[in-house]
């Protein structure tokens, strides 16, 4: 049956993996990654998995060669973490356009420059386009837990999309704690046997991949491309399901945190859910009627249900861990308050924070629900953009 | 080594009507290679003419499996091929007697530059495949821009024969046959579509050895060297003659020349077949052509020793 252990975010990934133990694994190591390749080769080296390990020369080659993997019919991942997911980049999109399920954990790191090795998500962000399904994960306990998912979502025939596994780096990566994992034979019945469409290696039917698609067909393609995304939602809600019924643990398209009679609320992304939960447990001890939204998928964008959730909140905050550097503020900020719009009222604000692994505090959370509650008394926004927890 | 005859009964991996120019070497590479596979054939390309002019959504020329992925990863793609037949082959998806071949091609700019180090990498990393680069010495595809495969003194569209500049290119060609011998892997070897039956038997070593197996094919383009559409395997003939591309390999780190010829021909020869090439037959580029003749000598000369000759 299921046990509890300790283990960090990468461990936890990496035994995801072995149980999943895909045909090919082609990564290179990156800080704060590096373990996951490293674990992974130690199941390699001591036959716990029988997958073909590639171990590339660059995070491009890495990806590529995961590519020239599913293409050929085998079930394959890599992993990375910030400039090595930027150096894939031209493959990132190939491989989203191609339709193959290849399932990438991205432990999430500030992208340089300047250089840093510490978490921020400016790398999962700048990949929000890619046509990668995006599910982040707020502890080793998640990040385990969709990476499991990940394969059945991606693999899924309505679907055929790859999917990028995020958790931040250090704060979860590195950090023990308390989780269950599930027996390998319940994994290994959950994820199924991996049925390609089309493989390259099937030499009775040759086909060819990766033409030349120019205006007479690439728009048709791309349109494709994106009703499949549209059409995920549901796919990822199913496997969800299904998942919860092997582990007891349920997941939707984000999480509610006391966010039914919420007014003010914050809405977050990954390990900072945690730290929010406390602060709002206290302002509940309060009476603040304070509450969170912590997005699980990215992308697909869950607008409609996020609207729908957020119902009664006076003021909204959207955290982002990452900047636009648009003059107008963080990715996730935009998402939200686009789908608002013409669907309530309501002030939203945004507060960018945390970039490049700078802590943020539970004193920083109490400061955001602070100027909601000051917002939501008064009708009125002093700052549409706040930067958070750093000198200026 | 297979007669004419027997090639000819063979399928071709490519159909005709793909939509390279009239005279055009690479297809005759492509079939050459291909001819020489006994095993079903899996096929990698980078972004290049090749694969502009082969697979135009809905149409493919390919009767093999074929894949492109990008201009600077034909290696690294088809490792990771390569890495899932292994994988698949273990776990008896793929049957344990069925034998397939995979070879990667790139033009010199997706081999020799940008897509030299996922070269260097899946030829260290050992994978059973072949790599093939059609060299025909820049960047032909966006337009006859400069390569490091681009012989010194070529006129391209990035080093123009202008006023001032009146000499081409500058520098030498980068020897990237060479460079994959220093690589250690077992078999390396440098050929011309002119030259068929050299060709074939060395795509049939290439094939044959456990490892990887690197072929540099010199590939004559008519657009970029600038002569009339009947001549390419004229050229590919001279090249071979003046030494300009000498014909050996390189097994387990033993040098041949497979091909000598009877008299090595002046590399003027060769040059003034070519518009690229007709400004150095000015005056005041007569120093120049010195030097590129003194080049080739030199490394005709190394190579003879290399190989004991």
């Amino acid at each position: 049956m299921t046990k509890m252990i300790g283990m960090t975010g990468n461990e936890a990934v990496a035994e995801a993996m072995r149980q999943i133990n895909p045909d090919v694994v082609a990564a290179y190591p990156i800080t704060p990654q590096t373990e996951i390749v490293q674990i992974y080769s130690s199941f390699v080296s001591n036959g716990q998995v029988d997958t073909e390990m590639v171990t590339v020369e660059s995070e491009h080659s890495a990806m590529s060669a995961t590519v020239g993997a599913s293409s050929a019919g085998a079930r394959a991942m890599t992993a990375t973490s910030a400039n090595g997911l930027a150096l894939m980049w031209e493959i990132v999109y190939i491989c989203a356009s191609m339709r193959l399920p290849v399932v990438m954990p991205v432990v999430n790191r500030a992208l340089s420059g300047p250089i840093n090795i510490h978490n921020d998500h400016s790398d999962t962000m700048g990949a929000r386009d890619s046509g990668w399904i995006q599910i982040f994960s707020e502890n080793a306990q998640e990040a385990y837990d969709n990476t499991v998912m990940a394969t059945r979502i991606s693999e899924n025939k309505n679907v055929l999309l790859p999917t990028m596994v995020m958790m931040d780096g250090f704060i979860i990566s590195h950090a023990m704690e308390a989780m269950t994992t599930l027996p390998d034979d319940v994994v290994k019945k959950f994820v199924g046997n991996y049925k390609p469409e089309n493989p390259l290696l099937d030499i009775a039917n040759p086909v060819t991949i990766g033409p030349l698609d120019l205006f007479d067909w690439y728009f048709e393609h791309k349109r494709q491309q994106a009703q499949v995304m549209i059409d995920a939602k549901s796919t990822i809600l199913k496997v969800s399901r299904e998942f919860g019924k092997i582990s007891g643990r349920n997941y939707g398209l984000f999480e509610e945190y006391m966010l039914d009679d919420a007014e003010i609320a914050i809405i977050v992304i990954g390990s900072t859910a945690g730290t929010a939960k406390k602060v709002i447990k206290d302002l509940r001890a309060n009476g603040i009627k304070a509450g969170m939204l912590k997005i699980r998928v990215f992308r697909p964008f869950p607008a409609t249900e996020i609207v729908k959730a957020i119902k009664g909140a006076k003021a909204i905050a959207v955290m982002d861990k990452s900047d636009s550097y648009d003059a107008v503020g963080g990715p996730v900020y935009k998402d939200v308050r686009s789908a608002m719009y013409g669907k309530r009222g309501g002030k939203i604000v945004n507060y960018i924070y945390g970039l490049g692994g700078r802590d943020v505090t539970e004193q920083n959370i109490h400061s955001v629900f602070e100027d909601l509650k000051t917002i939501a008394d008064t009708g009125k926004v002093a700052n549409q953009v706040t930067y958070l927890g750093v000198r200026e | 080594m297979a007669t004419l005859r027997e090639l000819a009964k063979k399928e071709l991996a490519l159909s005709p009507g793909h939509r390279a120019c009239a005279g055009c070497g690479f297809p005759t590479i492509i079939k050459q290679v291909a001819l020489a596979s006994d095993a079903p054939l899996v096929v990698g390309c980078a972004t290049g003419c090749m694969e502009v002019t082969t697979t135009v959504y809905p149409y493919t020329a390919w009767k093999t499996p074929f894949i492109h992925n990008a201009f600077e990863n034909s290696a690294a793609t088809v490792s990771g091929v390569e890495a899932a037949y292994t994988a698949l082959k273990r776990r008896g998806k793929i049957a344990k007697d069925q034998k397939i071949n995979f070879v990667a091609f790139g033009g010199d700019g997706g081999t020799y530059d940008i897509g030299f180090q996922s070269l260097s990498g899946a030829m260290e990393r050992g994978h059973d495949m072949v790599y093939v680069c059609y060299d025909n010495q820049a960047y032909m595809n966006t337009g006859i821009q400069r390569s490091s495969a681009t012989p010194k003194g070529a006129n391209t569209t990035t080093t123009p024969v202008g006023a001032v500049v009146k000499t081409g290119k500058r520098q030498s060609k980068k020897d990237l046959t060479e460079v994959m011998v220093a690589h250690g892997i077992p078999y390396v070897a440098q050929a011309s579509p002119f030259f068929w039956n050299d060709l074939n038997s060395k795509a049939k070593k290439a094939f044959d050895v456990e490892g990887p197996a690197f072929l540099c094919v010199i590939q004559p383009c008519v657009l970029g060297w600038k002569y009339d559409a009947s001549d390419s395997m004229k050229l590919a003939k001279l090249a071979v003659d003046t030494c300009f591309w000498p014909l050996y390999e390189v097994e387990n780190g033993v040098y041949k020349i497979t091909y000598m010829p009877k008299e090595k021909l002046p590399v003027t020869e060769f040059l003034k077949a070519q518009g690229r090439f007709q400004h150095l037959f000015r005056p005041e580029n007569a120093e120049l052509l010195k030097e590129i003749q003194a080049d080739i000598d030199y490394k005709w000369n190394r190579l003879l020793k290399l190989s004991g000759e």
